[in-house]
């Protein structure tokens, strides 16, 4: 305990997050395994981690590198299709299903990333607050594509059409996206595990960044963007390094929330997602990695929980004041030096940094 | 510093206010506890936009079966009793299977569905792995009863869910149904279609409508589409329906969208003949819509609030006093829904402590075997692929009111 005390503050909140993860981790999967969670609570492990992740994601380009996106949802649609449609196709390619889980993520985080590098090319040269707009177009843009784009799948590979579905397909082929039905047949082969694992990957990238030169160049982008520049850092270039591996990111989570539900659509991933995310962002802190774990989980689960599900017509309504008693509480003074008594030596966090 | 935790105060003051004044609401709508006999009381669950955009659809529904169970319940108060609970998905599957995974927790023994096509898709699937009984009133996707195949591959992409059944039409029946009808009554010679292409319903409708359009030859001039974001102007597919000499426009669509189009095609000096389908059912009683603007639209629906039948208008009136509102087909399904549900439960013999998965085998022995009269047609059968068979009616608008043709 006292070694934990005497680490260096960044260090220190830094492993803490590890470990709370690991923790919840190690309690939730037993229980999981034994079938003692509610079937709700069951059914939203995945997605939950998939919102993690998204939250983490975001939180380093709203957190960290200090630029308002409003089309994070986006990405999670990139990653989420690709992601989908390549673990339909390779269905007996590779017939491990953790193995093209892997896969799909993987894909889903490059053609995320692949689009990420692509809107940022342009954007990113911009100041001010040009970046939330475009992302926030881009968001309907991808939105517009998927809702166009019909893919599917014969012996001889991948077959796309654009706008009409005018897919020929060979002996045995199969429609995989169907346009505005999006996918209706995914088979579920995201686990908690690998939930699980994609957030503790995604703390892992964050923090090693963070902590790196890069990460210095990053943030001092978002606290002094005149004066990182006049001392020779590399606007656009590490704009772009937080922005996309962002994305990717995003892409990653995408895909493992579209492989653990049945059946996704494009709508799903519309402004009002990307909204949500960044809600979780605010709402657990910009640049706190572990606040944004904690409101992600906390407002999926929120409005499904038992005592919510029981308010019928008022659900929505409660769960809204909630949400302004949450943001009125985390800001208040008096609550704020309560916190910090308790943790004494902990509130002299460094400042800047990742807290 | 003062007025922040007055504010907080108030604001923690207001929430207990609220969640205790709800807290009788809540108690208010659950089943009231079976008396005497000891008969126990079966759960059937139901999802369905109670919020959000397509709220109007989830209310109906469950409007529509609360009506059926208090009516049952009334009717058979020594008989088999019912349990009814609808939960929110807000028109999400995310959010439906949440809603599914709640009424599992609550102990849900036969399932009425999902009441919109996204959301049904995401549900059946999970109904059919845990082997719930799974009667949907109106998502008339082919996906959501599975095992019918791609009208543009011709493969089965999604294996027939054997548990899963829909009391509305199926939308391709619905789509060349339509083509049929305009054929045979020579209704047009020029027709133009738009349709909300990123809507599974109006979709499903389109591509089947299209399919059986080039079969019978029929002369479509204009295809045009809309979505979510853009249902409020139509002056581009309006204007090309026009352009393109179209006396004949099939709208497969509901009737929010619809109000719209009507209202600016008058705007436009626009009036050819108009064809919807069941979702346009409900069109003159969307507020603020002058029903005039809706004189001649044609259109098939399974249901008529303005029936003289005993039934139809004992559940109209029913519906009207206890929710000032007239109910469209969405409620009228979900009616035949628990009906139908029941009618089986008691042929089949089945007591409120058996478990879903029996529960789930006996009745789909039943409903493939069993005839149903209800609002939405008479001599209603299922088969093994879990569609229904009934006939559309044709009905035409006319003094603002559903007048059947012929």
């Amino acid at each position: 305990m006292k070694k934990l005390r005497n680490m260096n503050p960044a260090v220190r909140t830094n492993f803490l997050t590890y470990a709370a993860v690991l923790l919840a981790f190690a309690i939730l999967q037993p229980m999981s395994m034994a079938g003692k969670l509610s079937p709700t609570l069951q059914g939203q492990l995945v997605p939950v981690c998939a919102y993690v992740v998204m939250a983490l994601s975001l939180n380093l380009t709203v957190g960290v590198l200090g630029e308002l996106s409003l089309g994070h949802a986006g990405f999670m649609s990139v990653g989420a299709f690709s992601g989908a449609v390549a673990a339909s196709a390779l269905q007996n390619a590779i017939p491990s299903a953790w193995l093209r889980l892997t896969v799909a993520m993987l894909i889903g985080a490059l053609f995320a990333g692949m689009v990420g590098t692509l809107i940022s090319v342009p954007v990113l040269r911009l100041n001010g607050d040009y970046l939330a707009i475009v992302t926030l177009a881009f968001g309907q843009i991808i939105k517009s594509i998927v809702e166009n784009l019909y893919v599917g799948v014969d012996g001889k590979g991948l077959h796309m059409s654009f706008l009409q579905p005018t897919v020929k397909l060979g002996e045995g082929g199969r429609m995989i996206l169907n346009g505005p039905m999006g996918i209706p047949n995914i088979s579920k082969i995201s686990t908690f595990l690998a939930g699980f694992v994609l957030i503790m990957v995604t703390l892992a990238v964050i923090f090693n960044l963070v902590n790196s030169r890069s990460g210095r160049a990053i943030m001092a982008l978002r606290d002094n963007r005149i004066a990182a520049e006049s001392v020779g850092i590399n606007v656009t270039k590490y704009k772009m390094m937080a922005f996309v591996i962002s994305a990717a990111l995003a892409g990653a989570a995408g895909a493992l929330f579209a492989l653990g539900q049945n059946t996704i659509v494009a709508s799903k991933f519309d402004f009002n997602t990307s909204i949500l995310i960044l809600v979780y962002v605010v709402l657990g802190g910009q640049g706190k990695m572990w606040g944004s774990i904690l409101a992600a989980s906390f407002l999926t689960i929120l409005p499904e929980t038992a005592m919510m599900r029981d308010l019928r017509d008022y659900r929505m309504l409660a769960y809204a004041i909630v949400l302004i008693l949450v943001m009125l509480a985390t800001n208040s003074p008096v609550l704020k030096n309560f916190f910090g008594k308790l943790l004494r030596g902990k509130d002299e966090a460094k400042k800047g940094g990742v807290k | 510093m003062k007025k922040r935790i007055f504010a907080l105060t108030m604001a923690a003051v207001m929430t207990v206010g609220l969640l205790s004044g709800c807290g009788g609401g809540a108690t208010e709508t659950k089943a009231p506890s079976p008396e005497g006999n000891g008969a126990a009381a079966i759960k059937i669950g139901g999802v369905g936009p109670l919020t959000g955009g397509a709220a109007i659809y989830g209310n109906a529904a469950a409007r529509g079966a609360e009506i059926a169970k208090d009516e049952i319940n009334a009717a058979n108060p020594d008989g088999l009793q019912i349990e009814l609970r609808y939960e929110d998905d807000a028109h999400d599957a995310e959010k439906s299977v949440n809603a599914y995974n709640t009424l599992k927790g609550w102990g849900m023994q036969v399932f009425l569905g999902s009441v919109t096509s996204t959301p049904g898709v995401a549900t059946s699937v999970e109904a059919n792995n845990d082997h719930v009984f799974y009667l949907t009133p109106s998502a008339s996707s082919t996906d959501v009863l599975g095992g019918v195949a791609n009208p543009l591959t011709g493969t089965v992409d999604i294996q027939r869910k054997d548990n899963v059944f829909q009391m509305c039409f199926v939308d391709p029946n619905q789509g060349s149904a339509s083509a049929q009808y305009i054929t045979d009554q020579n209704l047009g010679s020029k027709i133009a279609v738009i349709y909300k292409n990123d809507d599974v319903y109006s979709t499903g409708v389109y591509n089947s409508f299209d399919a059986k359009a080039k079969e019978l030859g029929l002369n479509v001039v204009s295809v045009t589409t809309f979505t979510e974001d853009t249902k409020t102007d139509f002056s581009v597919q309006l204007s090309d329906a026009k352009n393109a000499g179209a006396d004949l426009v099939f709208l497969p669509m509901y009737y929010d969208a619809a109000a719209l189009i009507f209202t600016q095609a008058n705007a436009m000096g626009y009036a050819p003949k108009w064809f919807g389908i069941d979702g346009m059912d409900g069109i003159l009683g969307v507020e603020g819509f002058d029903t005039s603007l809706a004189e001649g639209v044609m259109l098939l629906t399974p249901f008529n609030a303005d029936a003289e039948d005993e039934a139809t208008k004992n559940f109209v009136k029913t519906y009207q006093d206890k929710y000032s509102e007239v109910p469209n087909q969405f409620a009228a399904d979900a009616y035949d829904c628990v009906y139908a549900i029941y009618e089986a439960l008691n042929k089949a013999g089945i007591t409120a402590d058996m478990s879903a998965g029996d529960i789930c085998d006996k009745l789909m022995s039943e409903f493939t075997s069993m005839t149903f009269n209800g609002l939405t047609g008479e001599g209603m059968t299922w088969d093994d692929t879990g569609a229904v068979t009934k006939s559309p009616k044709g009905m035409v608008i006319q003094n603002g009111a559903y007048v059947g043709m012929d």
